[in-house]
């Protein structure tokens, strides 16, 4: 049952979730989830310009991602369409031109399924590594930012007024968005990322008091949802994106149970 | 040159304009360590981003703005927390400092709401939250407290108590004050320099000189100068229901 593609994914989703789980909180405090599914749609044409070039996939998506958020912050000041226009416009357009991309290189055969639901079996030990190292960079600097970061998601002028440059935060936690998303599209696909990100940080919203707890039981989910969803996978032949997420969402609504518990004890 | 060391923050000719209107222009005031100066003024007529200035959330100003610290305490007026956040009155109260737990119970005893600690901060009431606020911004000892209506929702016997602690603290840590107040009673007591505003500064002087002031009275009517004068000199420019300045 243990194959080594297995482990691999096993050890692949662990390092993810320690990742989405605190990126998860601020995505959900700071309510970044279209935001981070337009990151994620970009993503494919990142794969595609790096299939092109024969580049590094993760590389790639990590640039594209960047580039896609720089241009969302200057169609913010330049137009007067709404955030959520604009994240869908730059979404579905990046996700288009990537898919018409991939029509032209038929030169390439191209696991779309892979790419957009995650594959267990496409984890090389070459990907551990940049999960392991990228992960533990992206924890590294949300640590150095997270004083900054957190008190501008409470209150914006709070930071400012006492000197601790919000603004630069935020640019840099964009930036660790679209990191995220390069290390984990192998293993989640780009259309669920978002829902790796939120849905265990949704379950521990229920059952914390606390912005420390919060994090704590958001990676506890992640990590669960990981062993369930890749077990889940293997034993049903699922693919494992989803199979992930499916076991995130289970556990999000046992979560609820918890709440009704603690509302009933109060009256 | 003691009187140019000891001042904090100093605010020249500036102005802040948003969507083509002028919410404060050629305002001109500086704050030095133990003093307490007040903003006062009708609604709309800019105290709050005089003070937003004065702390450099509003960027694309007009005039200069020199400051002297960065360890600044912030009450903001309004304060809009999101819930999806799980959020303690101690959580709160280290969001912008590192804090020992002895400070934190110091600020939170003086401002009376030790007891609140553990709590969430969705749970508090208007009154209680805003002594946190205070008791925040107190906590890490700054040179500078920006206090935009501190008081507000604050029971009445609180309120004094609460203003006394502020007189208290500038003398204690030998701070600058920036305080923004409705109360004009307390402003007249307990403040070493009043700045009157109405999209400009109207007047500004000791508190007494206030309000002798024509303009002042202008502003808050008859009642409020008589508490304390009764001294009348000619209005020289009147202000629309905005603020702007009417030309005679």
């Amino acid at each position: 049952m243990f194959d080594d593609f297995f482990i691999r994914a096993l050890v692949a989703g662990i390092g993810i979730a320690f990742v989405t789980g605190p990126l998860g909180c601020f995505v959900v405090w700071r309510r970044l989830s279209y935001f981070g599914d337009t990151l994620a749609h970009s993503a494919l044409l990142g794969v595609t310009i790096a299939y092109t070039l024969e580049f590094n996939i993760a590389v790639s998506i990590f640039i594209t991602s960047s580039i896609i958020a720089l241009i969302l912050v200057k169609l913010e000041k330049k137009t007067n369409l709404p955030g959520d226009a604009l994240l869908g416009l730059l979404a579905h357009s990046s996700l288009a031109v990537g898919l018409v991309a991939i029509g032209f290189l038929t030169f390439i055969r191209f696991d779309i399924m892979g790419l957009l639901f995650g594959d267990i079996l496409a984890v090389t030990t070459d990907d551990l590594l940049t999960i392991w190292i990228g992960g533990a960079l992206i924890l590294l600097v949300l640590k150095l930012i997270w004083k900054p970061l957190f008190a501008s998601t409470v209150n914006y002028e709070l930071a400012e007024a006492e000197g601790l440059n919000p603004d630069r935060a935020k640019a840099i936690f964009t930036i660790l968005m679209a990191a995220i998303i390069a290390i984990s599209i192998k293993m989640v696909g780009l259309l669920l990322i978002t829902g790796m990100l939120i849905i265990p940080t949704a379950m521990a919203r229920n059952l914390s008091d606390n912005p420390q707890k919060m994090v704590v039981f958001s990676i506890i989910g992640g990590l669960l949802s990981v062993f369930i969803g890749l077990f889940s996978s293997l034993e049903f032949n699922t693919p494992s994106g989803p199979s992930i997420v499916a076991a995130a969402l289970v556990l999000f609504i046992f979560s609820l149970f918890k709440i009704k518990q603690t509302i009933q004890l109060k009256n | 040159m003691s009187i140019e060391k000891n001042i904090l923050v100093k605010l020249k000719d500036v102005g802040f304009e948003q969507n083509d209107k002028w919410l404060v222009k050629g305002v001109s005031l500086q704050v030095e360590k133990g003093k307490i100066v007040t903003l006062i003024g009708p609604n709309g007529s800019g105290k709050s981003t005089t003070a937003k200035i004065a702390l450099g959330i509003y960027k694309n100003i007009e005039g200069q703005v020199e400051k002297f610290t960065n360890n600044i305490g912030y009450v903001p007026q309004k304060i809009s927390i999101d819930w999806t956040l799980p959020l303690r009155v101690k959580d709160f109260m280290l969001l912008t400092d590192n804090l020992k737990d002895d400070a934190l119970d110091e600020a939170l005893t003086l401002t009376g709401v030790k007891h609140l600690k553990d709590k969430n901060l969705g749970n508090l009431s208007g009154g209680e939250f805003q002594r946190v606020l205070l008791a925040r911004a107190i906590s890490k000892k700054p040179e500078l407290l920006v206090l935009d209506e501190p008081v507000q929702g604050v029971d009445f016997t609180g309120e004094i108590a609460l203003y006394e602690l502020i007189k208290k603290i500038s003398e204690k840590l030998n701070c600058g004050i920036l305080l923004i107040s409705h109360d004009l009673h307390t402003v007249m007591t307990a403040t070493d320099h009043v700045v009157c505003l109405n999209g400009h500064v109207c007047c500004s002087g000791s508190p007494k000189d206030v309000a002798r002031n024509n303009e002042y009275k202008a502003l808050f009517g008859e009642q409020a100068s008589q508490t304390l004068s009764v001294y009348e000199h000619k209005h020289d420019h009147e202000h629309s229901n905005d603020g702007e300045i009417k030309k005679n």
